[in-house]
Formats: structure tokens, C-alpha cells, sequence
């Protein structure tokens, strides 16, 4: 094999081209300066510089939710590579296949408390699928590539590169490809024959079958084969938080979303149901609720492709560890051979689901103040740009009426911080997505809190031309505290008051903030503004948009299901709990 | 009510792997009775024997966390009817001219060995199951026990299969 002496710096550069790494964000400092010297010289590789380590965290995890894509970030040792922590944290929860190269001080001097010192394989190990501190210059392609086949097989995750300052600077013979040896690394990919047929024969034995479908859905790009066997049973289907988009809304089958914000008809019916046909979801206590309460009648199909799910939290009666995929499309043809012509009938249970349907359909009251209706806004901004368009939102209450107002055709269409729901996501994850999918429209749809943590990466977009568009929903608060502080804590209002809106002082005013960072930047008060801001932000590609809708504080998001209670007793508003008819 | 597991883990020798086997079953709340590492018969693999005590959580949860740890190579829960279970202990004892030979008796009878004997007290080696060293140290009390330092307990399955087969390929 042909070998070229480089430098571990120039090694890891030509490692990441090698593996089809088109773009970083980062951010350099001096353990990692070695590196960002051959980076410069990359015609293959794009750095994108940010503000603030976390926005490249959160960009590579909104590049790599996009896209499908290994997101790539860089930091220098110490505090760059602890502001990435939350990042890598946010990955880890939402399965985000993330690499996060890290520079560390020279490896003679590690361990003496050296200057930007901090040991971040230690503190990353429980967040991280799996870290590597490298401190041999050859040892870095090798490494490289392991982690590139960590991130991306099986789950996806992050995974993190420590460089010491002293691998990057020393010189060896490169070759290509290096040999990966993880021997302890055997994703199960292919499920058991066995297991799939014991499902089949479940789902056809059962009256009330739902498919419960979870972000595992999206990352094993499973959609079309999903549509195919929902629409082979002609089951009902709903998809949690982390799965808009893995199955259309508009298809008549979807029940939205489930869990503590979801629609009643999927809520219930998980509830009623006898089969949960779970695809890639891990029954998270906002979809489930108490758990013991949770489904009571239901036998459990599930379908995942980490082992350690299964049987986490709920027993499964037919457990399959495999990628969904390959999964979906064995168990339709075994659904078929033993179909034969027949079909199942669920006649009745769609009589129940289609009453509950038409009944408690999504919806919300005007505000009581007269300022704009935060859902209206988001379901405008859905509706103008349509399903070919990215979302991305932080979290709290823009995050949960995004998740209910927009309607989602497509896989990687929403991008959003489930697991962790880290506040400051929306801004810099729209910008890592705009640069996956330059040709999208891409949205970040943020909190006025939210909006606050990182909005620094306005000046990367400007600078590095990333046209985003930022819709804060400014209610002058952290909305969703106070919506539970009105609902828990007596309307007493600790600590929840930003002080964005109109009638306060104003500090920061978005707008002028918007201007700072050379944006497009407007406010929005009125109803009959709405339809024309959202369009001028459409229209406006030269620049980042920044909208500033000032919207109702006192709005909240319904239907809820309050924390750790019965999904029985979902509330469609407040204080209204929808109605049974008979036992049902 | 809390049982106990004996887990035998065959491990890829490298930096860290201890911390994050230990960081699983303390992150987990599983709790560590005893732990014992050491190289095996296969360069760059170690094995980890672990004795974990769970309330209530299967121990099924235990070991797939641990299988998803990349360099973890291979898991098996060691039952007491089909392995050998072995604890090391060395302990000091107070001794004196009129309880020497009481002490010496009690080494004779556990099949234990003295390994340093001073004026006033003997150092005693002991090897055998759990059960055996907690009678031996039972005995010694009265004695006076100055020091006691014990080894976490390592097992091999009965009969000629070995955990490395089919986990090196």
C-alpha cells in the first residue's frame, strides 16, 4: 500500500475527507490549533466557524438530522470541549449519529492540571455511544474510521475524539483504508425469522392494533416501508415527538402525535388498544405516562434496534432486535403469506378512533389579552412554506405547538430536541440543516427564552451566507414553566418573566438585535401582518430573517396529560376531559 | 429483595474500560459487591468478574447495558452449580505466645498458610468461596483481627468449554 509521512493533524483532515465529511463547525483554540492549520488548505472540507462551541454541537446534530448524515464538530481542549457537552448530550438522547473532535493539551502534560486542561473522554462517557483519547500520531486514521462506524451503524450516537496536542504534531506514514478492529462492535441489523412471524400472527389475531412509531422510524429511513405496512393492515398509526414526519398527517390513518402533549384520538387509543405494534420508539415517560397505567390491555410488539431497549420499561411479548427497515419489509411479506386474500377487520375499532377523531379534533381558543395566537402563527408558517420545508424548534411550548400545527409530510422535516430538551437548540440546528440542505427552506421556530441561549450563531449565518429564517415566539416568558405554574403552583409566576414583549421593557428588543447581527429583522402584532412577514421571510435569501411575533403569554398547550399521571385522564383543555360513550 | 449475580465480562484491554463498566452499574444504581480484573490467556483481553446485587431489576437490563459498551466483548452470568468461585484474603491477626497455637490450629484446619509471623502477630493467607472465608474470619475474630485485605472473587465455569471461544475472530 502506498503511504504519504504526514502529521496526525494532516492525518485526521485527510481521515475525514477519506470518509466523505464534506462539512465541520468549530471553533479553535489552542490544543486544537495544529489541526486548523492543514483544515485551511481542505478544498474538500467546509469549517464553518461559529460563536460558541455549542452552536457547533447543535449545528452538526441539525446537519446530521437533515440529511441522514454524520454531523462533525471541533473544539479546543477544556472549556471548548465542555461547551460542547450539551450538545453531545442532546445527541445522545435523540440518537444523532454526531462526531465531536476535541483538541487536549500535549499527553505528557495530561494529568498536571495544565492550562485548558479537562478531562472530557471522563466527563462525555456516560453521554457519549464512545469515546477515544488519542495520543500517537498513527493511530489516527484508525480511530477515525472506528468512530465514523460507531456514530453511523446500529443506533446512531455521538461519538468523541480526544487529539492530544502531541498526536496531532507528530509524523507518520498514512495509508488508506485503515484496518478497524472493534471486535465488541456487532450491530444486530437482520431480526430473528422467528420473531417476525410470531408477529405477524399477533397482528392478525388482534381487534385493536396501533402502530406506534418513534424516531428509529426516521434514522433507519424506514417512512415508504412504514406507509407500506400501515397501509397493508389499514391500522392506525401515530408517531411520537422524535417521528413527525416519518408518516404523512395528512394521510388519513395518522392519528398525530401521542404522549403528555399529543392528540386525544392517539392518546386514547393507545390507551384502548390490544396490540402496540412499536417501531423504533422506546415508550419515553411523556409518551407513556404512568407507566403502569399505561396501555393495560395491550400486548407489545417491539421492534428496535438497541437490544437495551427492549423490555426497558414495558414487557414485550414479541420482542425484535433489528433496523427497522429490514425489519418492516420481513414482516410485510409475512403479513401477506399469511393474509393470504383476507384482510384484517378493524372495522369497529376505526368507528371508535374516527368518533374520537371528529370529536377532539387539535384546536385553540383566541387569547384573552388580543395579542396574536402563538399557534395561528406556527400553523401559518407550516402552511405558506410547506412540507418540503425544515423546522427546527428548542423546547417548551413553541416546541409542542410546532409539533402539533405543523403538518409533516416527510422524514427529517422536523428537528427538534426530544430527549433532552435542550433550550437553545432551534437556532444553531436550523443553521447546521440549511447547510446540509441548502436548496430547503428551513425555519427555526424558538422561544423568546430559547432564542436567548444561542442566538450568537445569527452572525455565523450572516457571515457565512446561511439564509435561515428565525420565528421567535415572543409570549415574554418561559412559556411552558409558567404554563405549569398556572396549572401546579397557583398562577404564582417565579422567575418565569423575560421581559420581551411590547408592554415591558423590551430588553433585549429582538428586532433591533436581528439588525445587530445583519439580519432581516420585523416585529409582528397584528393577525393580518402574519401571512405577509412569513412571505417577505420566504422571499429574503440574502440574509438571515429574524420575526419577532409578539404573541399571548397566557396560551397554553392542550391536550395535556399532566406529568406522571394516567394517560386516562388526557385533558383536552382545561378542566375538560373528554367524554366516553358506554365502556368503551 | 436484593440477589446476587456473578458476571464474568471478557473485555478489550484498553484506557477507561473500567471506569465505564463501573460508571454503567453506578449510573444504573447496581450495586458492586465485589469486582476483581486481570489480563487472560488472550493478548489484550482482560476479564472483569463482577458480583452485582440488584433489588428487583432483572439482571437482563445489567447485561445488555453492559453488551453495548464497544469494548465489551462477551458477557456470561456464572451459576454456583456449573463454576468455581474463588475469594483471596490475607489477614493480619493478633497473636501472643498463649494464642499462637490456637491461631496456627484454626490456619491448619481452613487449609490456610501463614506467610509472616512477628512477636505479636501473623499474616495468614486464605483461598476458597465466599462462605469458607467468612467462617475462617469468624474464627479469627476473638483474636483480633488487625487487618484484612480481600480480593474480589473470580470464578471459571466446570468442564472444558472456555468463555474466550468464538469471541476472537
Amino acid at each position: 500500500m502506498a503511504t504519504e509521512t504526514l502529521t496526525g493533524a494532516q492525518a485526521l483532515i485527510r481521515s475525514l475527507e477519506l470518509l466523505g465529511v464534506d462539512t465541520v463547525f468549530g471553533l479553535p483554540g489552542g490544543a486544537i490549533l495544529p489541526t486548523y492549520d492543514p483544515l485551511m488548505d481542505s478544498k474538500k472540507l467546509r469549517h464553518i466557524l461559529v460563536r460558541h462551541e455549542q452552536g457547533a454541537g447543535h449545528a452538526a446534530e441539525g446537519y446530521a438530522a437533515a440529511s441522514g448524515r454524520l454531523g462533525v464538530c471541533i473544539a479546543t481542549s477544556g472549556p471548548g470541549a465542555t461547551n460542547l457537552v450539551t450538545a453531545i448530550a442532546d445527541a445522545h438522547m435523540d440518537s444523532v449519529p454526531m462526531l465531536a473532535i476535541t483538541g487536549q493539551v500535549n499527553s505528557f502534560s495530561i494529568g498536571t492540571d495544565a492550562f485548558q486542561e479537562a478531562d472530557i473522554v471522563g466527563i462525555t462517557m456516560p453521554i457519549t455511544k464512545h469515546s477515544f483519547l488519542v495520543t500517537r500520531a498513527e493511530d489516527i486514521p484508525g480511530v477515525v474510521a472506528a468512530a465514523y462506524e460507531i456514530a453511523t451503524t446500529g443506533r446512531p450516537g455521538p461519538v468523541l475524539i480526544d487529539f492530544a496536542k502531541d498526536a496531532q504534531n507528530g509524523k507518520f506514514e498514512f495509508s488508506w483504508p485503515p484496518k478497524i478492529d472493534l471486535p465488541g462492535f456487532r450491530p444486530i441489523t437482520d431480526p430473528h425469522g422467528k420473531q417476525v412471524q410470531a408477529a405477524a400472527e399477533l397482528i392478525l389475531k388482534s381487534h385493536k392494533p396501533i402502530l406506534y412509531v418513534g424516531g428509529g422510524v426516521i434514522r433507519a429511513d424506514a417512512s415508504k416501508e412504514l406507509l407500506a405496512l400501515a397501509e397493508l393492515l389499514h391500522a392506525p398509526v401515530t408517531t411520537t415527538l422524535m417521528a413527525r414526519g416519518a408518516f404523512p398527517d395528512s394521510h388519513p390513518q395518522h392519528l398525530g402525535m401521542p404522549g403528555m402533549h399529543g392528540t386525544v384520538p392517539a392518546v386514547t387509543a393507545l390507551q384502548k388498544s390490544d396490540l402496540l405494534i412499536t417501531l423504533g420508539a422506546r415508550f419515553d415517560d411523556r409518551v407513556t405516562g404512568d407507566i403502569k397505567s399505561f396501555a393495560k390491555g395491550a400486548k407489545v410488539i417491539h421492534v428496535d434496534i438497541d437490544p437495551a431497549e427492549i423490555g426497558k420499561i414495558r414487557h414485550a411479548d414479541v420482542p425484535i432486535v433489528g433496523d427497522a427497515k429490514v425489519v418492516i419489509l420481513m414482516l410485510i411479506a409475512e403479513l401477506k403469506a399469511q393474509m393470504k386474500d383476507s384482510k384484517p377487520d378493524y372495522e369497529d375499532w376505526w368507528v371508535f378512533l374516527n368518533g374520537l377523531k371528529e370529536r377532539y379534533p387539535l384546536g385553540y381558543n383566541e387569547t384573552e389579552d388580543g395579542k396574536l395566537s402563538p399557534q395561528y402563527v406556527i400553523q401559518r408558517i407550516g402552511e405558506l412554506s410547506g412540507p418540503e420545508a425544515i423546522f427546527a424548534a428548542g423546547v417548551g411550548q413553541h416546541q409542542m405547538w410546532s409539533a402539533q400545527f405543523i403538518k409533516y409530510e416527510r422524514p427529517n422535516s422536523w428537528l427538534n430536541s426530544g430527549g433532552l430538551g435542550t433550550m437553545g437548540y432551534a437556532v444553531p440546528a436550523a443553521m447546521g440543516a440549511k447547510v446540509a440542505q441548502p436548496d430547503r427552506l428551513v425555519w427555526a421556530i424558538d422561544g423568546d427564552g430559547c432564542f436567548q441561549m444561542t442566538n450568537q450563531e445569527l452572525a455565523t449565518c450572516t457571515i457565512n451566507n446561511i439564509p435561515i429564517k428565525v420565528a421567535i415566539i415572543n409570549n415574554s416568558s418561559l412559556g411552558m414553566v409558567r404554563q405549569w405554574q398556572t396549572l401546579f403552583y397557583n398562577s404564582r409566576y417565579s422567575n418565569t418573566d423575560l421581559n420581551t414583549g411590547t408592554d415591558t421593557i423590551m430588553v433585549p428588543d429582538f428586532v433591533k438585535l436581528g439588525e445587530a447581527y445583519g439580519c432581516l429583522a420585523i416585529r409582528v402584532e397584528k393577525i393580518e401582518e402574519v401571512d405577509a412577514a412569513i412571505k417577505l421571510a420566504m422571499e429574503t435569501n440574502d440574509r438571515p430573517v429574524v420575526i419577532d411575533f409578539i404573541v399571548g403569554r397566557d396560551a397554553m398547550v392542550w391536550p395535556m396529560v399532566p406529568s406522571g399521571i394516567s394517560n386516562d385522564a388526557v385533558q383536552y383543555a382545561r378542566d375538560a376531559a373528554p367524554i366516553w360513550d358506554g365502556d368503551e | 429483595m436484593s440477589t446476587q449475580h456473578l458476571l464474568s465480562l471478557l473485555v478489550e484491554n484498553k484506557p477507561g474500560i473500567l471506569t465505564r463498566v463501573a460508571a454503567l452499574f453506578a449510573r444504573r444504581g447496581y450495586n458492586i459487591e465485589s469486582l476483581a480484573v486481570g489480563t487472560t490467556e488472550i493478548e489484550g483481553v482482560s476479564r472483569i468478574t463482577v458480583v452485582v446485587s440488584l433489588d428487583g431489576q432483572p439482571l437482563e437490563q445489567v447485561t445488555k447495558q453492559l453488551n453495548k459498551l464497544i469494548n465489551v466483548l462477551k458477557i456470561v452470568e456464572l451459576e454456583e452449580e456449573t463454576s468455581v468461585a474463588r475469594d483471596h484474603m490475607l489477614i493480619k491477626v493478633r497473636t501472643d505466645s498463649s494464642t499462637r497455637s490456637q491461631v496456627l490450629e484454626a490456619v491448619t484446619l481452613f487449609r490456610a498458610r501463614v506467610i509472616d509471623v512477628v512477636s505479636d502477630a501473623v499474616v495468614i493467607e486464605v483461598t476458597g468461596n465466599a462462605a469458607k472465608c467468612q467462617a475462617f474470619l469468624k474464627v479469627l475474630e476473638p483474636f483480633g483481627i488487625k487487618e484484612l485485605v480481600q480480593s474480589g472473587a473470580i470464578a471459571v465455569s466446570r468442564g472444558s468449554k472456555s468463555m474466550s471461544e468464538k469471541v476472537i475472530r
